[in-house]
């Protein structure tokens, strides 16, 4: 039983077609396993967090009530990626599992508008928010390697509080990158198999077996992209994390989970009176 | 002494006497199991060395599946009943005369002598590439050699293409669309019995299969009610030779008339897609109407909206609009046009 489905070209070649739909399962039982491995370890094991001592009580006072997190802008990035993500993963993955339906056409669909969202995003992201502030940074990493050593009970000072993103939180976004490039690129050559309304049919613009490898490409990053978004949708879900999640849907967050997780040094708020009045009017503003 | 090594692979040949032992047998292997039913379509494949099959379950020593029995409304025909007995079926020529009428022209003598109804309706698609092994969509793989610049698809589909291009080949399946034909099934949860039009299945819901069936699913009869018995049929198939040839295209209608004017009629036609299609917005459109030249031509440019053609098989849609056309208004009113 290999992980890639092999076939003979009519040239006699030996070519991948695509990955083993048994990995669909294997991405579904390795996403399982760690949530519940996790919801274990949080729920019996886990040590009380403990951050290093810094000013945020003397800056509690400039902090508003609202601390504001995400745009609107960002925030229907955020919601709208995940819904063209939810169908193409529906949509590619459960005829594979014997639930038939017409489902390229929504296929293709869900992938113009992923594109075209994550197209948006990176300009967005690169011009009008912090662009740095999703790429972990050496304080993350020193931070990162403090709570290692303190996991394994090793001496080692308190780690500081995040900046805007968890260390975690980045790492997830990398890898979502990785992920999404992945089934992005490999799926807009593949749009010129089908046929849709951006360009002709040219099943030759690759030799069968970057076809195949393309194939395979799209296929291991769709079912890494299940068990990535069960872990997120998890995450999302965790009491812990509920002012994150929250944060994604109204934009702000309150001061006092900011104040307990984020360091006011590391993540820098807007305080003044009239940009503090336009978020308690709005309820958002841009982030960052 | 010379040894063939070249010979059909080895596979466990099961001949069971019931439908029960059949099923049985279809559930215990699944999907490595093969229904053998005439053979015409199963032997290509076979002997072509393109499936290998570990179990063959041939269906022939069953003689419920045989015979074609009057009921209280219509008939029953066993899904084992070979063409030719379906054609000189007293029954089914009297008030079926569409279905002979198709099964008469599937293929030669001998293969009508041979193949089955069930089998005519659940064979594989002629597609070339597909049945010459490659590794299209529909044999599992990632491309459909048909639907290139330079493929041969002068046979292929003009309707619902969906990657693969593929048409169903059967000459009878269109002729039990029109009459309301229902397919008794045998499946693991029970009997089911499905409209004929549903038993098709086209490549956006299964791109490997032309039909419902699924391992360990066994078609047992076809059951025509009276309710189109004895109607004005019309069939036409054309081929590029007169006998043991798949169709082009084929059209079958059954219809009601009332002084002149269509008062219930249904019409399918194959050759034209991956499924035999019944042409629901043709039906609605012309019920109604006087049967003549003008209802006809309409009935044949609404038949073929949406037709997209490729490289090679732009003449099917003429020759759709024409059937189409000859199937309402009659051959008398058609002209043919181009």
């Amino acid at each position: 039983m290999g992980f890639i489905e092999w076939a003979t070209s009519p040239w006699g070649q030996s070519v991948p077609i695509h990955i083993a739909w048994f990995l669909i399962w294997v991405a579904v039982i390795a996403g399982l396993l760690f949530l519940i491995v996790h919801a274990i370890y949080v729920m019996y094991f886990a040590k009380p967090r403990v951050f290093a001592a810094d000013d945020s009580s003397a800056a509690s006072a400039s902090i508003p009530a609202r601390v504001p997190r995400h745009s609107l802008v960002a925030r229907l990035f955020h919601w709208i990626m995940a819904a063209s993500m939810f169908t193409l993963l529906f949509t590619a993955f459960l005829p594979k599992v014997g639930i038939q339906f017409n489902w390229v056409t929504y296929h293709w669909i869900a992938g113009a508008v992923l594109t075209a969202s994550i197209v948006f995003h990176i300009i967005h992201a690169s011009f009008w928010l912090d662009f740095w502030s999703i790429w972990p940074d050496r304080i993350d990493l020193d931070d990162a390697w403090k709570r290692v050593r303190r996991f394994f009970g090793m001496p080692s000072p308190p780690p500081r509080k995040f900046a805007k993103y968890p260390l975690e939180n980045k790492l997830f976004h990398g890898v979502i990158i990785l992920c999404g490039l992945s089934v992005i690129l490999t799926g807009v050559f593949m749009m010129s198999r089908v046929r849709t309304i951006f360009f002709p049919r040219n099943p030759y613009l690759f030799s069968d077996m970057t076809w195949g490898l393309m194939y395979v490409l799209h296929g291991l990053a769709g079912v890494g992209l299940i068990a990535l978004v069960m872990m997120h949708v998890y995450f999302g879900l965790r009491p812990e994390k509920r002012a994150i999640t929250k944060s994604m849907i109204f934009g702000w967050m309150d001061r006092d989970f900011y104040l307990e997780e984020h360091d006011p040094e590391r993540w820098k708020v807007e305080t003044s009176s009239s940009s503090s009045n336009r978020i308690e009017r709005r309820g958002i503003t841009d982030a960052g | 002494m010379a040894v063939i090594r070249d010979v059909m692979p080895a596979f466990e040949l099961y001949q069971p006497s019931s439908v029960a032992d059949a099923q049985k047998l279809l559930q215990q292997h699944g999907s490595d199991a093969w229904v053998l039913a005439g053979g015409m379509d199963s032997f290509d494949w076979l002997k072509d060395r393109i499936r290998k099959p570990k179990v063959v379950v041939d269906l022939s020593g069953i003689e419920e599946l045989r015979g074609v029995r009057t009921t209280g409304d219509g008939v029953e025909i066993g899904a084992m009943t070979t063409l030719t007995e379906v054609v000189n079926h007293p029954v089914v020529k009297q008030k079926y005369g569409l279905l002979a009428e198709a099964a008469e022209v599937v293929a030669s003598p001998q293969i009508r002598n041979q193949g089955t109804l069930g089998g005519n309706v659940s064979q594989d698609t002629r597609c070339w590439y597909y049945r010459g092994g490659w590794p299209c969509y529909r044999a599992g793989g990632n491309i459909c050699y048909a639907d290139t610049p330079e493929g041969r698809n002068r046979e292929h589909a003009i309707l619902h293409a969906d990657r693969c291009v593929a048409v169903n080949p059967s000459d009878t399946a269109p002729a039990l669309i029109a009459l309301d034909a229902k397919f008794v099934l045998r499946t693991p949860k029970g009997e089911r019995v499905v409209d004929a039009e549903d038993y098709f299945i086209g490549p956006e819901i299964d791109i490997t299969r032309l039909h419902i069936l699924q391992p360990g699913d066994l078609l047992t009869a076809i059951r025509i009610s009276s309710a189109w018995a004895g109607t004005q049929f019309y069939f036409e198939k054309v081929r590029d030779r007169n006998v043991w040839d798949f169709p082009l295209l084929n059209v079958a209608s059954a219809m009601v008339l009332s002084g002149g004017t269509i008062q219930r009629v249904r019409i399918a036609v194959n050759g034209a897609a991956a499924r035999p299609l019944r042409l629901k917005a043709v039906e609605d459109s012309v019920r109604g109407q006087p049967r003549n030249k003008a209802t006809g031509e309409m009935a044949g440019k609404l038949s073929v909206q949406g037709a997209i053609p490729l490289q090679f098989n732009a003449y099917k849609i003429p020759l759709m609009r024409n059937l189409v056309k000859r199937a309402i208004s009659g051959v008398e009113e058609a002209t043919w046009a181009s």
